[in-house]
């Protein structure tokens, strides 16, 4: 009997103790997140001021701001999503529509999440030799292609899951009706799936806008304002990067003011794609 | 008569419609193909040059001089490995824990709050962790931290070695702590996906039989779901080998082998990110292409076994 009882409490305390150690593990998991997240803010607030978004980058120690930073950063993210969520999004179709059952679906499905997950200073290294290397210098347009090649796998994933969620019954329906298959799926089956579709592009423009290693070799960067884009351009990741690393105090302090905007927008980014997708799932229910 | 013709004339249209769509789509499938496989080529092209002029010798030689055009990638790609085991081993027990609270231990309204959180955190650029690293972290460790790691783990026997060393701060463990940091986020939103799939009835079935939360979850949900965790490590440990901007800023950028882990080293991502555009001697850039193609390589196969054993849950649980 007091075995039995004994092995009992045992097990109670081996339980007590298991329960115990997740939540410290939660609670330590989360204290370095959160503590990251206050260095940034605390650093980067105090950095943000009006000259930040109107002044360019400036020589060390003296006055400025990132906006030739910034506006390369729109610029080229804008391209990347417009070079990369089209075909991305056309991937993503093959995948569900016409490939899905099929051999050459999975082994581009399993290609696709390794490119997903893929080390984006790689990627790097393949648009330098593809476009930097073949036009003999650093320009925008090889910076963007470098982030499409970021853009395409996420948008490919993203739109695959959601066409795939599409009841087969809107497609039966609609064919049945004699409508050719691709206006079935521009016309129905996208309009179903579009809140998901979307959120992929959101979800890849937030994963674009802070990635610094594959801009370093193509886009580079540069101290002035241009708006060519088979020029060099400057960039918020590597500026960010370069000011970081340098002895000026000036420079630090702007570096942890464009990683507080970098943050602020990626996590405003994410929060508003789960929010499209939220919306979307209690209206399809 | 004209109405057969009309439908005649539409059923064509939509029919060549169709396959101009049909074509355009599957060419945009193959083109996710031939980038992965032209990513692959095109540094393996690129690093011909360092490969075919140091061999073997490339991926066993220490000696990196750009000065004197010697090339040796083993430095680099020990810190790779060293600093991904580091953080793996930090990054899997935490995050195993964080996945059992936020899906046993907690109570059900502050589960999907805190995964969300966790989730979003995952999102933010690599290099304000980096940054982080070198401004907070490293100052406070060789402070507080690695002096006393000096004094008594240094003395052990055996392990000491490892842990003796200048206190300065950044070195390979400190890339393998920002890194765990970084990572933990991703393995454990992947872990919490993973124990969701278990279905309800069967740990029921363990509770009724009497067993504590731990038993459910060390007999019941590890052994259904442990192929899929150790995927969720390995696209973990795929992240951890391939990641830049953390670990370039707090690793030291020494070409430095040692078995100290508070000495400065390097790794194969910072060093390219380093010297790549400031390389002017073809040697020094196509031994830098050759490098990345190590990490491709590396990183190819540990993603593909992850994918692998992610898949079969998926395939088990379309059969259950």
């Amino acid at each position: 009997m007091s075995g039995e009882s004994s092995l009992q409490r045992w097990r109670a305390f081996k339980n007590q103790i298991a329960m115990v150690l997740s939540g410290a593990a939660a609670l330590f998991g989360l204290f370095w997140l959160a503590w990251i997240l206050w260095t940034t803010l605390s650093r980067g607030i105090g950095a943000i001021n009006w000259a930040l978004f109107s002044q360019l980058t400036p020589p060390p120690n003296e006055v400025g701001g990132l906006l030739n930073a910034f506006a390369g950063s729109a610029i080229m993210c804008l391209m990347a999503i417009a070079f990369g969520a089209p075909i991305g999004i056309a991937a993503g179709t093959y995948l569900a529509e016409y490939a899905n059952f099929r051999k050459i679906g999975s082994a581009i499905r399993f290609v696709n999440d390794i490119l997903l997950s893929a080390p984006s200073i790689v990627l790097g290294l393949f648009v330098y030799t593809l476009v930097v290397a073949t036009t003999g210098q650093f320009s925008a347009i090889a910076g963007s292609i470098a982030l499409a090649f970021i853009v395409l796998p996420v948008v490919v994933r993203t739109t695959d899951d959601m066409l795939r969620l599409v009841p087969s019954q809107m497609r039966e329906a609609a064919l049945s009706l004699g409508v050719p298959q691709w206006k079935v799926t521009v016309q129905i089956l996208y309009r179903g799936a579009l809140g998901g579709i979307v959120t992929g592009v959101l979800l890849a423009l937030a994963r674009i806008s802070g990635e610094t290693a594959p801009l370093l070799f193509t886009a580079f960067s540069s101290q002035y304002w241009s708006l060519d884009i088979t020029q060099p351009m400057a960039n918020v990741p590597v500026v960010v990067f370069q000011y970081a690393a340098s002895p000026y105090e000036s420079w630090q302090a702007l570096a942890w003011a464009g990683a507080f905007v970098l943050s602020m927008f990626v996590l405003l980014l994410g929060i508003a794609a789960r929010l499209i997708l939220l919306r979307n799932r209690i209206t399809n229910e | 008569m004209s109405t057969t013709l009309e439908a005649d004339i539409r059923a064509e249209k939509s029919a060549s419609g169709d396959r101009v769509f049909a074509g355009l789509v599957a060419c945009a499938g193959f083109f996710v193909l031939i980038a992965l496989t032209g990513a692959a080529v095109s540094m393996l092209w690129g690093g011909w040059e360092a490969f075919s002029t140091f061999g073997w010798e490339f991926l066993t030689s220490s000696n990196w001089d750009p000065g004197a055009r010697q090339f040796g990638a083993l430095v680099a790609i020990f810190g790779t490995l060293a600093t991904a085991t580091i953080a793996m081993l930090i990054a899997v027990p935490i995050s195993f824990g964080i996945a059992l609270f936020l899906t046993e231990v907690a109570p059900p309204w502050l589960r999907t709050p805190v995964a969300a959180a966790i989730e979003l955190l995952a999102g933010i650029p690599s290099i304000i962790f980096g940054m982080w690293g070198l401004f907070v972290l490293a100052p406070y460790l060789s402070e507080h931290v690695y002096p006393w790691v000096n004094d008594n783990l240094g003395e052990l026997p055996w392990i000491g070695t490892v842990f003796q060393g200048p206190p300065i701060g950044i070195g390979i463990l400190t890339a393998g702590l920002v890194l765990a940091v970084m990572v933990i986020p991703f393995t454990s939103s992947v872990m919490r996906e993973v124990f969701l799939t278990v279905p309800t009835r069967l740990k029921e079935s363990a509770y009724a039989l009497g067993s504590t939360k731990w038993e459910v979850v060390w007999d019941i949900v590890l052994p259904y779901t442990r192929t899929a965790v150790i995927g969720g490590v390995f696209l973990g440990l795929g992240r951890a080998l391939g990641e830049t901007m953390a670990v370039t800023f707090v690793i030291g950028n020494a070409y430095n082998i040692s078995t100290s882990l508070l000495e400065p080293g390097t790794s194969i991502a910072s060093a390219i990110a380093n010297e790549f555009a400031e390389a002017i001697d073809p040697l020094h850039k196509s031994s830098l292409l050759a490098l990345g193609f190590v990490l491709f390589l590396i990183t190819f196969v540990v993603l593909a076994i992850s994918r692998l054993m992610l898949r079969q849950l998926k395939r088990r649980e379309g059969s259950v």
